[in-house]
């Protein structure tokens, strides 16, 4: 079959409504007789809660009610495990803290909620805030990971011996014995930054009860709409078919929207129900920053053994991962650090351990690049400091090492966030490498570039690294197609969509399916009436997931327009032929059935209908993929350094990628794009800052930098390797999260290069002007 | 809080008379009580650029502006711009370039450059950059809404 769309640049089908104001987010959503929520939320990071004395509160008009977790009475309770702990990694420990719908004894973080207000409008609800009485006895904040760690460390969890959340370890060959047959052994601790999912949309949730029907529908801008469904319809006792949540247009998720299990998806429907009432509860971005979810926030103690060749004989890893106050999301982030510390390099013994740690900061959980960027980026600078050691080019380490196609499939061994042996299924990683080091002219800019721009007292330097990127885990995602009586197709699923253009590029795999136009197939996302099964937006499984579904049920559905047009015709099924939008025998295209009038011709109302034919040109499929699929790249950066302010400015940026079969070009490099501005603000801008008390410094754009259009290198060149996962019929791979994941290290080992007169080495993951004057002050005294 | 006051204000180029608290921001006067969804809400302070609406001509933050501030002035959104079928240039711009991914910075933006394109016709890429750098967009990285901005500037010109 020619594939007229797969491949193709085609424009995006959901642009027009976003462009004119007329796609509808959550907070769009206006129900009749809707009343508004707002969350009293705790300016202390720690504390014994006292009294919270909300009846004032409950006098000011336009009140409707106030509930403190008392006046939940048995309803409260801590929420589910979202993730569950990593059972199939012999020995590992976990103690299951979940989330709790509002504070009740105890405040575990700043923000944490303590009562909720319902109002006849937002500002009312707010208001109310003021006379609300809150007694509390402060405790000292847990904050610094590895005095968390400590036997003697305050608790964030009374009722456990300590604050470890979980430990995991895992080791493939032996790493100590490796050691001892080492020329070079480095060690080193590195810290990696806490950073926000800060999508531009906050989180947002209605809820409204229908008395007569017994129904409840939902809105919400979630990334999990079957798990919300699920978990609300077990806090109520009610029955999956009686909660619908519709996600409607989202502005972005980027990990934190995952989340369940917090106070508006408990409490809001409980209240709705409650009151009889729809509620309505919009995120503030101070909010946001505080008490949704965010990530990073690692302490590395890692150490690389060596040959003094360069061949790497084994690695060495116990991080400390703070998982805030709770630990509902499991272990996905730091599983997925360890998969991805040792997965561009033969790495024949690796030692990894997790200390994962409740602390009084907001609950972690992914943020684009989940702990694959922590783990590239400590191995990445392993590599840098041990070339160091070596006196070995850092390009030439990597490239004696770099994984390559012959070893592929390659089995890492380590399990990783889907409770799966690692697998890397398929890429070039040495070929990507070296790919990325002739795009960016490496040999040119050593000699020629460097040295002349070094004569004019201007600073450049270069980083090349190497990079995977799990992706499109399972367990499963599925969809339905239809083809209506009008000839459109319908595709329905419950992945659910955050600007990632999967209404164009599902479309674009069915039409090719079914030959129809493009724009002729319409695609559901994320609406549980529509379709009621799957796992949730994450891990950059949609194309490759939902994608397979697509192409599985759409050759169902095509089967069935050769059955039907077969038996329509009365001719055998080869001598159909499948025509845009219609259907004809061969050599006979003038008498032609439109594929609306076969869909009317699958559904017979009176006859018989032989045993096994299922009605209508309809068909759902599901994939589950025995593993995740890994993309790959490599990237090369030129960074220049202001003598007297010390910013940097990234001059030059060359990305190769390899994400297998290319769905749709356009959004594919979009995709990279923003993974990358999100990598460079991590790197340059972002930071989330707690102090000693567990006050978040850093709760508004004014503090929290986001990168902005002049801090962006002016091009993005990427480069595209082709190798196609051999795990799926189109064989692709994920990139949602790619360019996320390696500027950090590029970043550091060009800004080291750009001072390599000094011993200057970079130990953590942001990096402002003045941190920067620090690290070359420190390394030009030593 | 319950005391109000008349305002008339013209959007998008009907006049709307509605009695207000004078603490209403204009983007939720907007959103909520004009039904004008196209005007997004990112942060409430100023700083993303999401809430952009032409003020008596001018791009402004609607989160930082009172309702009761409009009276008697004009405003623009999004909704003024292009439909569905009937892209404004600049939208059209952005659509064929990728410009726009969840698409909620987006409104924001094109408020922001509308005017932007009216003073500088043939803008370099610093000019663009400098325009947008008050608006944040966390999806594109900004390179394609600038070869949008470029596209736009060349279609507009060759149209005059």
């Amino acid at each position: 079959m020619t594939a007229k769309y797969l491949s193709q640049p085609i424009k995006r089908l959901e642009d027009k409504y976003l462009l004119t104001g007329n796609a509808r987010y959550v907070d769009d959503i206006e129900v009749p007789g809707v009343l508004h929520a707002a969350f009293l939320r705790s300016d202390y990071a720690h504390a014994k809660i006292n009294k919270i004395d909300v009846s004032e509160a409950r006098k000011r008009p336009g009140v409707v009610a106030v509930f403190t977790a008392e006046d939940f009475g048995d309803f409260w309770k801590p929420g589910p495990l979202q993730v569950p702990p990593p059972t199939a990694i012999a020995g590992s420990k976990f103690n299951a803290r979940t989330i709790v719908p509002i504070a009740k004894d105890k405040i575990r973080y700043s923000g944490e909620a303590l009562a909720v207000v319902i109002a006849e409008s937002r500002y009312i609800a707010e208001d109310a805030f003021d006379d609300i009485i809150v007694d509390v006895e402060p405790l000292p904040a847990v904050i610094d990971l590895e005095k968390a760690w400590e036997d003697t460390s305050v608790l964030v969890h009374d009722d456990l011996p300590s604050n470890m959340a979980a430990l995991v370890s895992q080791e493939v060959g032996n790493y100590e014995e490796a050691k001892k047959n080492a020329d070079v052994v480095v060690s080193k601790r590195m810290l990696v930054e806490h950073v926000a999912g800060a999508a531009m949309e906050n989180r947002g949730f209605v809820a409204k009860w229908d008395e007569q029907d017994q129904q409840m529908t939902i809105w919400a801008n979630t990334q999990s709409p079957l798990t919300v469904r699920g978990s609300v319809a077990r806090n109520l006792g009610l029955a999956e078919s009686q909660v619908r949540v519709i996600t409607p247009y989202i502005g972005g998720g980027f990990g934190p929207k995952v989340m369940t299990s917090l106070s508006d998806d408990v409490l809001i429907p409980w209240i709705a129900k409650k009151l009889n009432r729809p509620i309505k509860w919009t995120e503030d971005r101070r909010e946001n920053f505080l008490a949704t979810t965010s990530e990073r926030d690692q302490i590395h103690h890692c150490e690389i053994a060596l040959k003094k060749d360069g061949t790497i004989l084994g690695f060495k890893d116990v991080f400390y991962h703070n998982t805030g106050a709770y630990d509902s999301y499991g272990m996905t982030v730091p599983l997925n650090t360890q998969t991805h510390t040792i997965s561009n390099y033969r790495v024949p013994n690796f030692y990894t351990e997790i200390r994962m740690v409740f602390t009084n900061t907001m609950v972690v959980t992914p943020v684009r690049g989940a702990g694959r960027s922590e783990g590239v980026f400590v191995m990445e600078r392993m590599i840098d400091f041990a070339a160091k050691k070596l006196g070995m080019d850092p390009t030439e380490l990597r490239l004696k090492n770099l994984l390559t196609a012959e070893e592929m499939p390659h089995k890492t061994g380590i399990i990783g966030q889907d409770f799966v042996a690692n697998v890397l299924d398929s890429g070039d990683y040495l070929d990507n490498y070296q790919k990325c080091l002739k795009a960016v002219d490496y040999e040119k800019f050593r000699k020629e570039i460097q040295p002349k721009a070094r004569k004019e007292g201007k600073r450049l330097g270069i980083g090349v690294v190497a990079f995977t990127e799990g992706t499109a885990v399972g367990p499963y995602e599925g969809c339905k197609v239809t083809i209506s009586t009008n000839g459109k197709v319908t595709m329905a699923t419950g992945y659910s969509t955050q600007g990632q253009g999967h209404q164009t590029v599902f479309a674009q795999i069915i039409a090719d399916q079914l030959n129809v136009k493009v724009e002729d197939v319409k695609v559901i996302t994320g609406d549980t009436g529509s379709f009621a099964w799957g796992a949730g937006t994450f891990a950059s499984r949609g194309a490759t997931l939902v994608g397979t579904a697509s192409y599985l049920a759409a050759q169902k559905v095509r089967a069935k327009i050769f059955a039907t047009a077969s038996k329509a015709f009365g001719v055998p099924e080869d001598e159909i032929e499948l025509g845009e939008g219609f259907v004809f025998v061969k050599g006979k295209p003038e008498n032609k059935i439109t594929l609306g009038d076969l869909a009317i011709k699958a559904n017979p109302m009176r006859g018989v209908v032989e045993p096994g034919v299922e009605p209508g040109l309809e068909a759902t499929a599901y994939y589950g993929p025995p593993h995740g699929a890994t993309g790959s790249g490599a990237l090369a950066v030129i960074v220049s350094v202001d003598p007297e302010t010390y910013k940097v400015k990234v001059e030059r940026f060359v990305m190769v990628d390899d994400c297998g079969t290319i769905i749709n070009p356009l959004i594919l490099d979009g995709q990279i794009d923003g993974g990358v501005s999100m990598g460079i603000g991590n790197t340059l801008y972002e930071k989330m800052v707690y102090d000693e008390n567990g006050q978040m410094l850093t709760a508004s754009f004014m503090d929290y930098l986001m990168p902005q259009a002049t801090d962006m290198p002016k091009k993005i060149e990427i480069i595209h390797q082709h190798n196609k996962s051999p795990l799926n019929p189109l064989g692709i791979k994920g990139i949602g999260e790619a360019g996320a994941i390696p500027p950090g290290p590029a970043i550091c080992q060009a800004l080291e290069d750009a001072f390599s007169e000094i011993p200057l080495e970079i130990l953590e993951s942001n990096l402002n002007p003045s941190i920067i004057y620090d690290y070359v002050k420190k390394a030009r005294n030593s | 809080m319950s005391q109000t006051f008349p305002i008339s204000v013209t959007v998008n180029g009907k006049v709307y008379n509605r009695e207000v608290e004078p603490r209403l921001l204009l983007s939720d006067f907007l959103r909520h009580d004009l039904g004008l969804i196209g005007t997004h809400v990112g942060c409430e302070h100023g700083i993303c650029g999401a809430c952009t609406i032409l003020f008596d001509g001018e791009p402004v933050r609607s989160c930082l502006i009172f309702a009761v501030q409009a009276n008697g002035h004009e405003i623009r959104t999004v909704e003024s711009l292009g439909t569905p079928d009937h892209l404004h240039p600049l939208q059209q711009s952005f659509k064929d370039k990728h410009a726009l991914q969840c698409g909620f910075c987006t409104p924001g933006f094109l408020m922001t450059l509308v005017p932007f394109l009216e003073e500088h016709p043939n803008p370099s890429e610093d000019e663009i950059r400098e325009a947008i750098d008050g608006n944040i967009c966390r999806c594109t990285g900004y390179e394609k809404i600038v070869e949008a901005v470029e596209d736009a500037a060349a279609k507009l010109s060759q149209a005059k």
